[in-house]
């Protein structure tokens, strides 16, 4: 009992993006004004869905063929791998990883986005899977390509893949996006740049992986992801 | 200790990945409980509905218990209620087919975890869901929330020809804005 008498934050706000940030000008009537309040830890979110195997397609995992109709997709084959932790630096298991993206010309398929740039009839960009014992995923997909979007004059996204996590409890969720090394955009964008800790931005710029690149087939990038959650707190402070 | 990774927005370009076909239906037949329609809307500070949030909801089963080993009543879980769901709001709203929760002890009553994601919003936002048809404050935390504000958190409960329905808005900004929790 004493869980529920205990507020027990998870987010950590010098790390977190705020609502309100204008320079990404859709926040600015969609933030909430009220300051949050604290939540005691209770049942309802300490539990959340349990995902298994049935789940997940054997094709799930792989967005260079589980959409494919005659072909391979266009543009650079990349396999992006790494490990789900959360803050004691323990793997997480089961977690649901989704992924979706633009495809190789920055073009999305949902039928909002105008991007003058071709579809690919061999890529939808969407695929999940679930972290193994150990806490790692792997996906095999198509590096974006950048694409333009409203928010001010020549205004232009980063190369990146959003992902959603779903982990052990309610508490658990993350949804994310992760960026290119060396990317150029990356300083004029705002929803990057809507993260105040410079350090905790770059924790989402994948890294090149030499040992995760198979010869003669694809470049390897390693993006590890640390879920906030209530799990790291209790099981540290039960006795 | 490994600092956690910031969260990004969803964007706009998420539905074709994660709203499914049937994500938003939790029961079946043989669900039990009292089967509702949970809908609303996101609206954002001028009152204009946001056609590309993401709401996702966590509740108990009809009896209170959740298919999770954290509840110690885990094994008897309704076999055909996962108790997560998801919708999208491209049709101007959000809605959910699911049954009415039991009441999770010590709580006498019942309610359900909300979360929204969208397009101009750089970090969800958590809430939660209490009905019409309960006295609220007998929950602790309804209770401690602030009077003027605590009932934007309570969905309305409707008998319309189809059933029942619980109608619940999420106001992101504004005088009415929802409560939302630090999670």
């Amino acid at each position: 009992m004493s869980h529920h008498e205990s507020p027990s934050r998870v987010l950590d706000w010098s790390i977190q993006p705020p609502y309100l940030y204008s320079p990404y000008v859709a926040t600015v009537r969609r933030a909430p004004h009220h300051p949050l309040v604290p939540l005691p830890a209770s049942l309802l979110e300490r539990t959340g869905p349990v995902y298994g195997e049935g789940d997940i397609g054997p094709l799930d995992h792989d967005l260079t063929k589980n959409a494919a109709k005659n072909g391979e997709p266009l543009g650079e084959r990349i396999i992006v791998t790494g490990r789900v932790l959360d803050e004691s630096g323990r793997g997480v298991p089961g977690v649901l990883v989704e992924i979706w993206q633009a495809n190789a010309a920055g073009r999305y398929i949902h039928k909002n986005d105008q991007h003058d740039a071709p579809l690919d009839p061999n890529f939808v960009g969407a695929g999940r899977t679930l972290t193994d014992d150990q806490g790692y995923y792997r996906f095999i997909t198509i590096k974006p390509g950048a694409y333009p979007w409203r928010n001010h004059h020549n205004a232009w996204r980063p190369a990146h893949i959003h992902f959603s996590l779903i982990g052990r409890n309610f508490s658990e969720r993350l949804v994310t996006q992760m960026y290119f090394p060396g990317d150029p955009l990356l300083k004029y964008d705002p929803i990057y740049q809507g993260i105040p800790n410079i350090k905790a931005r770059e924790r989402l710029i994948a890294s090149f992986d030499l040992e995760t690149t198979r010869p003669e087939w694809a470049l390897g990038y390693r993006f590890d992801i640390v879920l906030a959650g209530y799990d790291r707190t209790y099981f540290e402070e039960e006795p | 200790m490994r600092p956690q990774s910031p969260s990004q927005t969803v964007g706009p370009f998420f539905a074709f990945a994660l709203v499914r076909e049937g994500g938003n239906v939790l029961v079946d037949e043989k669900t039990q409980g009292e089967h509702i329609l949970l809908r609303g809307q996101v609206l954002d500070g001028d009152g204009q509905p946001v056609d590309d949030a993401l709401v996702e909801i966590w509740q108990a089963d009809a009896q209170g218990r959740f298919r999770h080993p954290a509840d110690p009543n885990y094994a008897l879980a309704d076999p055909h209620f996962r108790g997560f769901g998801r919708s999208g709001t491209a049709s101007g709203g959000f809605w959910f087919r699911t049954v009415k929760p039991g009441p999770v002890p010590p709580s006498p009553v019942p309610c359900i975890a909300v979360r929204v994601f969208a397009r101009g919003m750089l970090i969800h936002a958590v809430s939660r869901i209490y009905f019409s048809d309960h006295d609220n404050t007998q929950d602790p935390l309804f209770a401690s929330l602030d009077p003027e504000r605590r009932q934007t958190l309570v969905a309305e409960r409707q008998l319309t020809p189809a059933g029942v329905v619980y109608r619940w808005d999420i106001r992101l900004q504004g005088p009415r804005e929802t409560i939302f929790f630090d999670l």
